[in-house]
């Protein structure tokens, strides 16, 4: 009866009891769910494109802040360090396309799957190698990133809310406004997901498969930096943000593998829910940090009743 | 020359589906068995023992389990790590609540307790397909990590949160704990290796390894023709499971001596991936081969700049190994994405026509 109780009642008298504090883990839980998207929102550009599941999207976010922190480091000035950054992305798109992926055309999803994670180890190892191992400072005055906090009092309580966070999320909404713009009306955009659709007919009709990979991958490396910032700006940049960016799987996973919207949702869901799960279940119950699983074993039980995700494109099979 | 197949003759359907049709194979496995269990012994030292043939067994025991599961029923898992896990965890229960257990039988029973584990994370694959399934298996990673590091029964309530291998003998010699000697454990995990391949290759060459590549090829059409997919899975999941325990179990009890749950993360999954990757999936040699070359890898790249006598710092040689070690995967993929084993094959086709190619 007591189980019972602290399971089904006692969380949700708690979230009635204190609303201020509730508001503070939603918009905690809103913040990293809207970076859990972000990164999820590089995984599906990849694998519309070109079905490669591409786990180094990871690395490339902690690869694209090491990169713009080193440089300024190496007292490049913050607002010229940017497009540097940008630059060295590019030259790394082209590097995958050319090395990697071209090579690859045709060969199993899991053996391209693999090869990403070669590229995850190799730059792990160049980042380490250039830029050092160690936690570093992201550049968030440089940059022109506000920081400080509101603090708000509703309802008689006390609600933090920093304004790094704060831009974070507008950031966040900017950039996925301008993909979604650029994916359904500008040409290339359009020409992405042609070739997502069918890669034989879009060949057909003239759309350059190089050329369309090193865009997207490009994307990638523009949101990756993006993500990058914003998350170094929280938490530091280290290579410990790679496994924070392994979450992004399960975002997938609920949202489905080939849409942008179910990353987006999928991403909000998941940071929201494993805060809340957290704080008023895993912390009394389960002895806190339910966080490392609570994302995947959410996606698992998704996938259970909708195998392709919550937004995903449905599967049939044919034999 | 060497490897000339003209004049074997088989008169019977039994002798042409024998282990070893060609007789040169059966040389051939002779001679490697020699190697493994008198050469090896005899010459290599504490360090080689500890550091190269123990760890490249144990490693391809557990490739071989995940390889069963990939690579011949064709589910992609990334929850091998944590499977391992399942086995030491289990086996050091055992261990501790029985101390009058033989270790062969505890290590043999604690593959039960993954094998269990892996058929309840396998229930989704009934649903689930492809990376889906993948990411479905990292539930079961990330989950039963968390629970070796909050289930403190798991540990016998150590304050160090880690698993310790006590002294354990068996007919008076000690085979795991601080006091056994490397060449002990060498043999054992050798023989538990040996006899698990034994099995495994006969069970993916049989009836069941048919069906398992049936469902792996396409699994509707396997459904079509009368294969039961739920239990050619889950029977694959169960198989899998049971040898990634028992390597899990050899893992900390012959090799490390103790272990906390951190030694089970994604790292160690991905790193039996490769394995089985590189070395080849749908393939039992593959396992070997990959195992040599993903252990033996950092060894020799941290010795070569050593023996150049470059100046080097460790932590550097760190960074290099491992962006070494993930262009070689990358090479590997684009050269030859069947698999080392692949090579070997093609090796032997040379060989049987040599000198004389068409």
């Amino acid at each position: 009866m007591d189980l019972l109780h602290s399971i089904l009642v006692k969380p949700f008298a708690d979230m009635v009891g204190a609303p201020d504090f509730l508001i503070q883990v939603l918009w905690e839980g809103t913040v990293s769910g809207v970076l859990y998207a972000l990164i999820a929102l590089g995984f599906v550009l990849i694998y519309k494109s070109s079905r490669i599941f591409n786990f180094a999207q990871g690395i490339m976010v902690v690869f694209a802040a090491l990169t713009l922190v080193g440089l300024h480091q190496m007292g490049v000035p913050a607002l010229l360090a940017l497009p540097l950054t940008l630059g060295v992305m590019f030259i790394l798109a082209v590097a995958i396309e050319r090395v990697v992926l071209r090579p690859l055309v045709n060969q199993p999803d899991i053996i391209l799957f693999m090869a990403t994670i070669g590229i995850t180890l190799f730059l792990i190892g160049l980042g380490e190698t250039i830029f050092g191992g160690e936690n570093k400072r992201m550049i968030t005055q440089e940059l022109m990133i506000p920081t400080g906090n509101s603090i708000f009092e509703p309802f008689g309580g006390f609600v933090s809310i920093e304004h790094k966070d704060v831009t974070a999320v507008v950031g966040a909404v900017i950039l996925v406004v301008a993909l979604l713009a650029f994916l359904n009306k500008s040409k290339m955009g359009r020409a992405i997901r042609a070739l997502g659709d069918d890669h034989q007919a879009a060949l057909s009709v003239g759309i350059s498969l190089s050329t369309i990979w090193v865009l997207v991958w490009f994307i990638a490396g523009v949101i990756a930096l993006v993500t990058g910032i914003v998350w170094g700006a929280r938490a530091g940049v280290s290579f410990a943000l790679e496994v924070i960016a392994l979450k992004a799987l399960p975002v997938l996973m609920l949202g489905g593998l080939e849409s942008v919207s179910g990353a987006i949702v999928g991403g909000l869901m998941i940071g929201i829910l494993e805060k809340l799960f957290e704080i008023y279940w895993g912390q009394p119950l389960l002895g806190g940090n339910t966080e490392a699983w609570f994302a995947y074993m959410l996606a698992l039980l998704v996938l259970l009743v909708r195998p392709q995700g919550l937004f995903g494109e449905k599967i049939i099979e044919r034999v | 020359m060497l490897y000339r197949v003209a004049g074997q003759f088989k008169t019977s359907y039994k002798a042409d589906y024998a282990l070893f049709p060609v007789r040169q194979d059966a040389w051939l496995l002779a001679f490697i068995l020699l190697l493994a269990f008198v050469v090896f012994p005899m010459t290599a030292n504490e360090f080689t023992f500890r550091a190269l043939l123990i760890p490249v067994l144990i490693y391809s025991l557990a490739a071989l389990g995940l390889n069963i599961l990939t690579g011949y029923a064709g589910q992609l898992s990334l929850g091998t790590g944590a499977f391992m896990g399942v086995g030491a965890y289990a086996c050091y229960k055992l261990v501790t609540i029985f101390p009058e257990m033989n270790i062969v039988i505890a290590i043999a029973l604690s593959g039960f307790f993954s094998a269990t584990v892996g058929v309840a994370f396998g229930l989704p694959s009934l649903r689930i397909k492809g990376f889906y399934l993948a990411i479905a298996t990292l539930a079961a990673q990330f989950f039963l990590v968390w629970l070796f590091q909050k289930w403190a029964w798991l540990y016998n309530y150590n304050t160090s949160g880690a698993i310790q291998v006590p002294n354990i003998s068996m007919f008076g010699i000690p085979v795991a704990g601080p006091n056994a000697k490397a060449i002990t454990q060498y043999y054992f995990v050798l023989g538990i290796v040996c006899v698990v391949t034994f099995f495994a290759i006969n069970i993916t060459r049989g009836r069941i390894g048919r069906v398992w590549k049936a469902v792996r090829d396409m699994d509707i059409a396997a459904e079509l023709v009368g294969i039961n997919l739920m239990k050619a899975k889950l029977l694959a999941f169960f198989v899998s499971s049971y040898i990634v325990g028992v390597a899990g179990a050899l893992f900390v009890f012959l090799w490390r001596g103790a272990a906390e749950a951190e030694l089970f993360d994604i790292q160690l999954s991905f790193r039996v991936l490769f394995i089985a990757i590189i070395g080849g999936l749908g393939s039992i040699l593959g396992n070997y081969l990959g195992a040599i070359l993903i252990v033996a890898l950092p060894v020799v790249l941290s010795t070569v700049p050593r023996l150049f006598g470059l100046p080097i710092s460790s932590a550097m040689v760190e960074h290099l190994n491992i962006m070494i070690i993930g262009a070689l995967i990358i090479t590997f993929l684009i050269v030859e994405p069947h698999g080392l084993a692949r090579y070997w094959q093609i090796i032997r086709e040379k060989l049987i026509i040599w000198p004389f190619p068409h």
